[in-house]
């Protein structure tokens, strides 16, 4: 039998055919679909830098005008005469967060790497669904749209924090953000059927499309990790579009779903919210987790340590993800029995998280490491993950959590697991899967600088952010000064916010060098990092329809530095040598 | 490579354009719309359970008769709907055209239903918001969480009704054959779906 | 700049319980901290890429991953039965204490209004005296605070205190605690309430009991001249 099976005709037809709108804008290939939530994203990751930025300047020099003569520009009703005033201030965190969360890390996960790496990983020509997939992209910038008009109604953007605690976001009354809070619900579940589309499609995709051999033991980890992460957010986001429905109808017809006055129940909202935000906050670092096992794998020429553990550790992390959701509300009043079940829960969800840090340490060790910006941002993950996974125990433990429940700690940890976490493994996707997606190499000088000096000024940032923790410093705060116990602590925010501009200002040189490389980059070749993927099987960028012939899968991806072979990778469709091979090592039998 | 590597592996010869993956497509949808009623339904537990005092006795209030007619309605619009995959499964083109035109007029009917029950309730003073609250038997949670849950459904089954019109379109201009009828068997999936959340629902919300 | 990973000095009979379980897991995870990261390092310097080297093929260690993972399981279980002990101890319904001073504290958009008990000696009745972002407690004493909220959720936090709860409105949250100091203490909101929050502050004022009788019923006579 020959290896390969020609594809059929459908999308024999070239791409160049289909004419600029439908090449650039309504396209249904995967790849363009990627590169749209690529751009999207980061434009929404920039804004919610800017966001955090003017958040900053106002801890760091409380009630001084914004620098830039940005005070000139901003309206009145945010900040007159440059200083911010704190309804405003309230806004821009709640901002921050939702533009960071949904916007900005959500698509890149999901909507850029699921887009790109499922097909190829598996050997597909394109996604289950293309149209729907067209679809899942375009909602995106219309939710965004909603969201980023809200700034400008009467009243602002919300300010009930990202979390939108009722009774505060149940009107209008609490906070004096009407309308703003409005759009700020139905953003949210306008883009809700955008995670709900792509994630059906990465659902089928991985189960009905794998080509012949790619067993579900050969897949390759990114694909893993956004299949599963596909399946929370398959079955998580619908219960946020239930609550924010409900919020919403709160809001606007008056009824008392959360609000005290006609019994309604507060604390639902959080159970809800939390239901849903626990499993999201995995659907934020599962792909990040996947991009950098790759990209260590790859970089260190050795296979994943404990392939198999890595997936059942995925896995495990997806199924107790729906159980912790309560070490969120210890504090909250929550039946006190209710919350040592939750301890209990949550303490167990560390050991997959240490069990997935141990491997990747593991997967280093005797490998023969090269020093590419991939490889520097994923080890930095690593090192930063481990932090926010051990400052997650302080809080796991309820009766430390009393003290430190809504205090900087808080913060600290929630940016070292999605900033560290989330942001510095997608930039291990990003500058490892360039060359796939454009064709060119990134420019490595330009690359190290951007990542040496994210590194240090992310860390100088957001360390001292437990010790404010430690000193009993609240989050969402406008102005810690107004307590006279928090006086002494503005030396230490101070050097944060400028520590946080740093670090914002030096992503101009990830701007410069994503832009510089589509064009001035060096051509990079279909398997630049002599990887073993499918993907890398292809052409770089690949065209319509992924691969010439359908590729048949013969052994798992990480077959690096195998030994008795010349080269030290092993694709993943090379077809194996009679005399060899087949002696040392058994090949992977389907279906186990 | 073996034949028996390539057996083992569920896909078509021509990817991603096969009836299974738009079925399994569904089926994976469908879960998604489960999560989002449990979403409702867990709240309306919730807070019955935290305050039965807001809500009237079964029969009270809702009219547990012409409900329990339009859930029966409901169900023979599911058998024949399976009526009309099981036709053109057999090659019947025109028993799926007429069984579709009965499920869409069921449908249809059971939509009608609603709406005339919705006005008479409102007419009660039976509404969602807080304003009228005293007026009667129960208190503000009993009508946000009815029109809630019923309205949701009732607009999945609105949705059903104009995708099977689409279908019965199709099936007009003869577009589906014994070999390929993904999309009366897709809809179908849905159709039964929605018939399901009822029977949950007329149970939860007038039974008990 | 404070760096310090060293709590505030705690003021309550159940602090030092909680502040030694803080520093149990800030040593833990310290170790586990240092240990991972120079292990990290060392690997990233030691195998760095030189020419002619391979990397060794190994797919993995059952024996390591077993190792590892129970490792952690005990260790976060142990924690979790320590963290249980002190939870109870805290909030279990059945160790609030018998002979505690009660008094109420109502939050609203944005500030604290605790009322204690007038001369007929009931709370929430019209003789109630009343203090505003103020809350006065006897030192030595268990003290159980009825949190109310009159409008949105707000929260308790008294840091030097290790107290921390929600007061979420349409329910009467009890909590209790008892001061080993006397002194002036700050009080904080620590949920997002609107946009007054940052300045929901207060005090905690820990009298002796002669102190605390005292000023009880000097505010009962201030209450009376009102009248
Ligand atoms: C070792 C595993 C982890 C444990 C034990 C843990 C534990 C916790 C706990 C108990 C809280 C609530 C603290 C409080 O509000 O008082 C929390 C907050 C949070 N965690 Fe984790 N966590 C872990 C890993 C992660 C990961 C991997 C992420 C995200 C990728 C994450 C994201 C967050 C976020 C965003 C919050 C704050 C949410 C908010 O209140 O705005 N955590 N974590
Ligand atoms: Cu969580
Ligand atoms: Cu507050």
């Amino acid at each position: 039998m020959s290896s390969a099976i020609p594809v059929g005709d459908s999308h024999s037809e070239d791409h160049h055919d289909l004419g600029f709108i439908r090449t650039y804008i309504f396209s249904t290939d995967h790849k363009m679909i990627a590169k749209q939530f690529l751009v999207t994203s980061l434009l929404f990751l920039a804004l919610g830098g800017m966001l955090a930025a003017m958040i900053r300047w106002q801890l760091g020099f409380p009630g001084q005008p914004l620098p830039f003569n940005l005070g000139a520009i901003l309206p009145d009703t945010m900040a007159p005469g440059g200083i911010i005033l704190p309804e405003f201030y309230n806004s821009l965190v709640t901002m921050h967060a939702t533009f960071m969360v949904f916007f900005a890390l959500m698509p890149l996960m999901a909507g850029v790497f699921g887009n790109l790496l499922i097909p190829l990983q598996i050997g597909a020509d394109d996604m289950a669904f293309p149209r729907i997939n067209m679809l899942s992209f375009w909602i995106t910038p219309v939710a965004g749209a909603i969201m980023l008009a809200s700034f400008f109604v009467e009243g602002g953007a919300a300010g009930a924090g990202w979390t939108s605690y009722a009774p505060l976001s149940t009107s209008g009354e609490w906070t004096g953000v009407y309308l703003g809070q409005i759009l700020w619900l139905v953003s949210l579940i306008v883009l809700g059927f955008s995670s709900i589309t792509g994630a059906l499609n990465y659902v089928t995709t991985v189960i009905a499309m794998r080509a012949p051999g790619m067993t579900w033991f050969r897949i390759p980890l990114a694909t893993w990790s956004l299949f599963v992460t596909a399946w929370l957010l398959l079955l998580a986001i619908p219960i946020l579009t239930g609550g924010l429905i409900l919020l919403l109808l709160d809001q606007t017809i008056g009824t008392a779903f959360f609000r005290p006055e006609g019994s309604g129940e507060p604390l639902m909202w959080q159970h809800i919210f939390w239901f849903f935000g626990h499993p999201e906050v995995y659907i934020l670092i599962l792909p990040a987790m996947g991009f950098v096992s790759e990209v260590i794998a790859n970089r260190s020429r050795k296979p994943v340590f404990g392939y198999h553990s890595m997936v059942v550790a995925i896995v495990a992390i997806a199924f107790l993800g729906w159980v912790v959701w309560g070490h969120h509300m210890f504090q909250s009043g929550m039946n006190p029995f209710l919350g040592m079940s939750f301890m209990a829960t949550t303490v167990v969800i560390a050991v997959p998280s240490a069990i997935k840090t141990f491997n990747w340490i593991g997967t280093l060790w005797k490998g023969d490491i090269h020093f590419d910006t991939p490889l520097l941002h994923a080890v930095s993950f690593v090192a930063l993950f481990v932090i926010g996974g051990l400052s997650g125990i302080f809080l796991a433990s309820a009766p430390v959590d009393i003290y430190l429940h809504d205090t900087y700690f808080i913060v600290a940890h929630l940016h070292y697991v999605l900033v560290g976490g989330s942001l510095f493994g997608i930039f291990a996707g990003i500058t490892f899967w360039y060359p796939k997606m454009f064709g060119r190499m990134m420019n490595e000088t330009l690359g190290k600088l951007h990542w040496g000096v994210s590194f240090i000024a992310y860390n100088l940032a957001f360390f001292p952010m437990h010790n404010l923790g430690v000193q009993g410093m609240m989050r969402r705060i406008y102005d810690p000064n107004q307590y006279e116990f928090l006086q002494s602590l503005q030396s230490t925010n101070t050097f944060i916010s400028k520590s946080v501009f740093v670090f914002v200002s030096v992503q101009v040189l990830f701007a410069i060098n994503f832009f510089w490389s589509m064009r001035k980059g060096k051509k990079a070749g279909d398997n630049p990092w002599d990887s073993n993927g499918l993907e890398w099987a292809c052409p770089s960028p690949p065209p319509h329809g992924n691969f010439a012939e359908i590729p048949i899968v013969h052994r798992g991806p990480y077959e690096y530095s195998y030994p008795g072979r010349e080269q030290d990778f092993w694709p993943q469709n090379e077809a194996p040598v009679e005399s060899f091979g087949a002696s040392t090592k058994p090949e992977h039998k389907p279906g186990e | 490579m073996s034949d028996a590597v390539l057996a083992t592996i569920d896909r078509t010869p021509e990817p991603g354009m096969g009836v299974f993956n738009k079925k399994l497509g569904m089926w994976v949808f469908l879960l998604s719309e489960v999560m989002f009623f449990t979403s409702l339904i867990g709240s309306y537990i919730i807070l019955r359970y935290a305050h039965p005092d807001h809500f009237a006795a079964p029969g009270e209030l809702l009219n547990v008769n012409l409900t329990a007619a339009n859930t029966f309605l409901l169900i023979c619009s599911s058998v024949s709907m399976v009526k009309a995959f099981a036709a053109i499964q057999q090659g019947d083109l025109k028993g799926l055209q007429r069984w579709l035109l009965v499920t869409i007029l069921m449908g249809t009917a059971f939509v009608s239903v609603q709406a005339y029950e919705y006005i008479m309730l409102s007419h009660e003073g039976f509404l969602p918001g807080l304003a009228d609250y005293t007026a009667h038997a129960g208190g503000p949670l009993y009508g946000a969480t009815f029109y809630v849950m019923t309205g949701f459904h009732g607009a999945h089954v609105s949705l059903g009704v104009l995708a099977l019109i689409f279908v019965y379109i199709r099936a007009l201009r003869g577009e589906y054959t014994v070999a390929d009828h993904e999309g009366v068997e897709v809809i179908g999936l849905y159709w039964h779906f929605v018939d399901l959340v009822w029977i949950i629902l007329f149970t939860i919300v007038y039974l008990i | 700049m404070n760096l310090s990973w060293i709590m505030p000095e705690s003021v309550s009979t159940f602090g030092p319980a909680l502040d030694n379980l803080y520093y149990v897991i800030l040593v833990i995870t310290g170790i586990v901290f240092v240990v991972t990261e120079v292990v990290l390092v060392y690997f990233m310097i030691k195998y760095r890429h030189k020419e002619g080297r391979k990397a060794t093929y190994i797919e993995g260690s059952s024996k390591a991953e077993w190792i590892w993972t129970s490792a952690t399981a005990v260790i976060v279980m142990a924690l979790a039965i320590y963290s249980k002990g002190i939870w109870d101890e805290i909030r279990h319904p059945d160790m609030f204490p018998e002979n505690a001073y009660e008094l109420n504290v109502t939050a609203k958009q944005y500030e604290w209004n605790a009322a204690y008990a007038g001369p007929d000696g009931q709370l929430g009745t019209s003789d109630d005296i009343m203090s505003r972002n103020q809350v006065h407690v006897p030192v030595d004493q268990p003290v159980i605070v009825n949190l109310q909220s009159e409008d949105v959720i707000h929260s308790f936090f008294l840091p030097q205190l290790r107290v921390k709860h929600d007061v979420v409105p349409g329910r009467v949250w009890p909590i209790w605690f008892e001061a080993t100091q006397t002194g002036e203490f700050p009080l904080a909101c620590a949920e997002l309430c609107g946009l007054g929050h940052y300045r929901m502050g207060g005090t905690l004022i820990v009298h002796s009991k002669e102190d605390f009788d005292s000023w009880l019923s000097e505010m009962q006579i201030e209450a009376e001249d009102d009248e």
